[in-house]
């Protein structure tokens, strides 16, 4: 557990990040979320201008209330193995996994990042709070969990010019960093922790300090990123990003494993597409069972990402099969601005060999309050919508 | 490895024996691997000073399954259920006793009235007892699944409550079924003596006391386990019962294998695939059938990283502590029971005068401390069976209540003073108790789970009560003695419906493996 808190943070609605004093500052009109307790900003000035600081220049996010554990100890490896549904022998230290994990019936729980610092030392970062599924699952195993959410501190950095910044900001050998790598930098007399990771499908990282140095990180990031288009964003932006990413958004794309009370509103990794996280082949891992069992049954579920016609996302919608049997249902839609389409995640309740190619969305739309209805067709898209080789390139350009 | 079985047993306890013995009778091959050196588990009869013997753990048969003595043939293989049927004996320090029969009272100066509602309570309680014994024969539906044969589980327990009870008997049933034993017998009796002694059944092996829920529950339970038989000492101590059950087994082809700890199931690709022997010896079969405690299985054998973590976390929950220990003696000569004949020291004399004195026991196990004034249920199986004892000399075997698993302080310092109460409180009824007393031997569950394995030294391998009940025992997901781990099954005392010699759990494990083959 943290180690101190205010005695009267329960009377807040939410707390503020280490960050708060400088999101305060640029906050247009009070756009406050608030985001697993804590205050996040939706946007600042206008989710239009930050999503093209995404892509086209450098975007700052207060990533601090991301749920942040640390696990050490000499079973750590297995113990992650055991929980999440992806290979962990297979993450070096230095390195960043994205997976995933499931409950007994192989339901997903929760996406999030797996950082491993050394041998034996990991950081599972996730969007729902995990501490007391972490100690179930620890049950047998040698590890020490702790939560760090209050004692961390992150940006996410995020643009074509991000590394410019960075580089500009003097942490040599930034230029290195492979895409999922970590890298340490001394940081007035703290450390900096930089990982080339991120929710949009670009160049980008993602920025570790202890909480004392916040500030001091932010300044000095905006400072370097002047002449390259910085802009703080909200979590609007980066939403239509994620989208055009390709990433699903737990609580928006399934209801976590854990909330879910009603039969069959939960889903397996399969059934977000996600069957390249499990491997069934490793060891023993929650879920397993049940999800071999699936693949021989087939699945509940498929989750697909559509290219829909017309300029109005099908926010909500159904989609239907030949207009006539509904197949499912939209779960993310946004207009995407880079890539000019109408991009959407739909989760169908259609058999694995269904055929998918006479998909129609029921789009609803309003006009200065009245309601429009479109049959718009939707073609399954297989590759992110968005994925550019700056993404991947190292060394990245100095845009 | 030239040995082929179809079936390892793990454990050669009663259920694991009743388990193998109708496999085998089903054509299986099966062989049973115990860690002591003679088959019985718990259920045996054991020599504690020289020439003297007792039954180690239960020594009273009352719940023995009739359908599994018939089925086995038990009779032939040497059960003997020739013992003598005995009452309960509600000691009173002033010489004032009860004795209960199973249909009717008296002593302890009870009026007319009550011993009439005696009759009438039983009567009452026995057809309740009715509705709910076919169950202890039944693997329990699973509530999460929607399949046919599940729905209609449920629905014949329902209908048997409804329809069997009738609508007047239903309703009386499902007011009193979550009900304490301590405000029921307010509503029917007037004598303490008797409501004390009568709650004694409901916690007695238990780790609750008569005013909390549920305690009508097992008292029912404990009445449906043992409706069709009188309770009886078993001649030859309860070992004679699980030799029987062994002799059973192998002459059915089961093989027993004594002085074989296993130390670990074996698992490939998340399947069970055999046994690992203490020392590594591997031995395979398609189906390891484990007669260890939930715990001991999950966590140990199997180990929690094998499982998913819910099931895991779930194991790890279960009430399992124990708070029953085991007191045997060797006595010179019979001690004199204040006002009680000497031909009525053959039968169940129980210490619990009142229900305080049940709840005053109780506290002091809430607090890791031992009883100041314990419950205590004794036998002198010697009077009837001199094969216990050499002529003339006698064993006492008595349950003391309540003695918790994680004493304050641990046992090994605290045992001699336990004894000592122990002989205080008898000796307020036997006044001579002290002088024929002569070697001693306490098994607290600390001991117990050393000896036997049972974690928490629980004899029932955890808590019977509602939530650990039925398609709750030991936890759902794996309540029909099928285990989420392909190959590995549950037959023991863990699962439902649980401890008490009867051989429920081990004849509804094969029978549910038997049918799952098809």
């Amino acid at each position: 557990m943290p180690a101190k808190y205010d005695k009267e943070h329960f009377r807040k609605h939410s707390l503020p990040t280490p960050f708060y004093p400088r999101l305060a500052e640029l906050l247009q009109d009070s756009s406050w979320k608030s985001w697993k307790g804590y205050l996040s900003a939706g946007y600042f000035e206008n989710v239009e201008i930050e999503y093209f600081a995404i892509r086209n220049a450098c975007s700052v996010m207060d990533l601090s209330p991301m749920c942040k554990y640390r696990i050490s100890g000499q079973d750590a490896e297995a113990f992650l193995n055991r929980m999440v549904t992806r290979d962990m022998s297979k993450l070096k230290p230095g390195r960043v996994g994205y997976s995933v994990w499931c409950n007994d019936q192989g339901k997903v729980i929760d996406d999030g990042t797996v950082f491993r610092f050394d041998e034996n030392t990991y950081r599972l970062c996730a969007y729902e709070r995990q501490y007391e599924w972490l100690m179930i699952s620890s049950a047998g195993f040698d590890v020490d969990i702790s939560e760090e959410t209050e004692a961390v501190a992150a940006l996410s950095v995020q643009g074509p010019t991000s590394f410019a910044v960075l580089s500009k900001m003097g942490l040599s050998g930034i230029e290195t960093l492979k895409p999922f790598g970590i890298m340490h930098f001394p940081y007035h007399g703290s450390e900096l922790m930089v990982s080339r990771t991120g929710f949009t499908a670009d160049l980008g990282y993602e920025l570790w300090v202890e909480s004392a140095k916040a500030l001091t990180l932010w300044d000095e990031l905006f400072e370097a990123g002047k002449h390259h288009g910085i802009r703080a964003i909200g979590t609007g932006a980066l939403d239509i990003a994620r989208i055009e990413a390709g990433f699903i958004q737990a609580a928006d794309d399934f209801t976590p494993a854990n909330h879910t009370i009603r039969k069959d509103h939960d889903r397996s990794p399969l059934e977000l597409g996600l069957g390249w996280l499990v491997h069934l082949d490793k060891p023993n891992f929650t879920g397993r069972r049940a999800l071999i069992r699936e693949k021989d049954k087939g699945s509940r579920y498929r989750f697909v990402k559509l290219d829909i016609d017309g300029n109005k996302p099908a926010h909500a919608s159904y989609i239907f099969h030949g207009h006539k049997k509904k197949a499912g249902v939209v779960t993310s839609a946004v207009w995407s601005p880079t890539c000019k389409k109408n991009i959407a995640f739909a989760s169908l309740e259609v058999a694995r060999d269904h055929p998918l190619d006479d998909l129609w969305a029921e789009v609803y739309y309003q006009r200065e309050l009245q309601w429009s209805r479109a049959w718009q067709r939707c073609r399954v898209h297989d590759a992110p919508f968005w994925n550019p080789p700056r993404r991947r390139a190292t060394p990245p350009g100095l845009f | 490895m030239t040995d082929r079985y179809d079936v390892l047993i793990i454990g050669a306890g009663h259920n694991g024996l009743v388990c193998a013995a109708y496999l085998a009778k089903a054509g299986r091959k099966v062989l049973v691997l115990e860690r002591s050196d003679q088959p019985g588990g718990a259920a045996i009869t054991r020599e504690f000073a020289p020439g003297f013997k007792v039954s180690a753990c239960a020594h009273i048969l009352h719940m023995l399954q009739p359908k599994v003595v018939r089925d086995l043939n038990l009779k032939a293989h040497g059960l003997d259920l020739s013992g003598p049927s005995i009452d309960t004996i509600s000691l009173a320090e002033d010489g004032n006793h009860l004795t209960i029969r199973p249909q009717s009272i008296e002593g302890a100066q009870l009026n007319e009235a009550d011993k009439a509602a005696y009759v009438a309570f039983i009567k009452r309680m026995e057809r309740f007892a009715k509705t709910l014994a076919p169950q202890l024969l039944k693997t329990p539906p699973r509530l999460a699944s929607a399949g046919f044969r599940n729905a209609m589980k449920l629905a014949g327990m329902g209908w048997d409550i409804r329809f069997g009870l009738g609508k007047k008997r239903m309703r009386d049933f499902l007011r009193i079924i979550g009900m304490n034993i301590h405000d029921l017998l307010d509503e029917v009796f007037e004598s303490e003596a008797l409501k004390g002694a009568l709650a004694l059944d409901a916690v007695l092996g238990t780790a609750m006391e008569p005013r909390m829920p549920g305690t009508v529950l097992t008292y029912l339970y404990r009445l449906a386990g043992g409706l069709k038989s009188t309770p009886t000492l078993p001649m030859g101590g309860m070992g004679s019962v699980t030799a029987a059950l062994a002799d059973a087994a192998t002459s059915f082809g089961a093989e027993i294998r004594t002085a074989a700890p296993v130390e670990r199931v074996l698992l490939e690709g998340g399947r069970a695939v055999g046994i690992v022997l203490a020392g590594g010896k591997e031995l395979r079969a398609p189906s390891v059938i484990s007669n260890a405690d939930p715990k001991t299985t999950f966590l140990k054998l199997v180990g929690a990283r094998n499982l998913e973590a819910g099931l895991a976390h779930r194991i790890g929950n279960l009430r399992a502590s124990g708070r029953a220990a085991k007191l045997h003696m060797v006595l010179n000569s019979l001690p004199d029971f204040t006002g009680l004949r000497q031909d009525a020291l053959g039968n169940r004399l129980v210490i619990a005068p009142s229900r305080k004195y049940l709840e005053r026991a109780f506290n002091h196990s809430k607090y890791g401390e031992f009883s100041d004034a314990p419950a205590i249920e004794i036998t002198l199986p010697s009077i009837a069976d001199p094969s216990l004892a050499p002529a003339g000399k006698h064993v006492l075997s008595a349950i003391v209540q309540y003695a918790p698993y994680d004493l304050k302080g641990g046992w090994d310092a605290q045992r001699d003073a336990f004894v000592e109460r122990l002989v205080d409180v008898i000796s307020a009824y036997a006044p001579d108790f002290r002088d024929k007393m002569t070697a001693v031997e306490c098994l607290t569950p600390v001991d117990i789970e050393r000896e036997f394995g049972m974690t928490g030294g629980h004899w029932h391998h955890g808590e019977l009560a509602l939530d650990q009940m039925f398609m709750m025992r030991p936890t759902y997901g794996t309540a029909q003695y099928r285990t989420p781990i392909n190959g590995l099954y549950l037959c023991g005392a863990g699962a439902h419906p649980g401890g008490g010699v009867m051989g429920a759990a081990g004849h509804n494990a094969a029978h549910a493996i038997i049918a799952g083959d098809r």
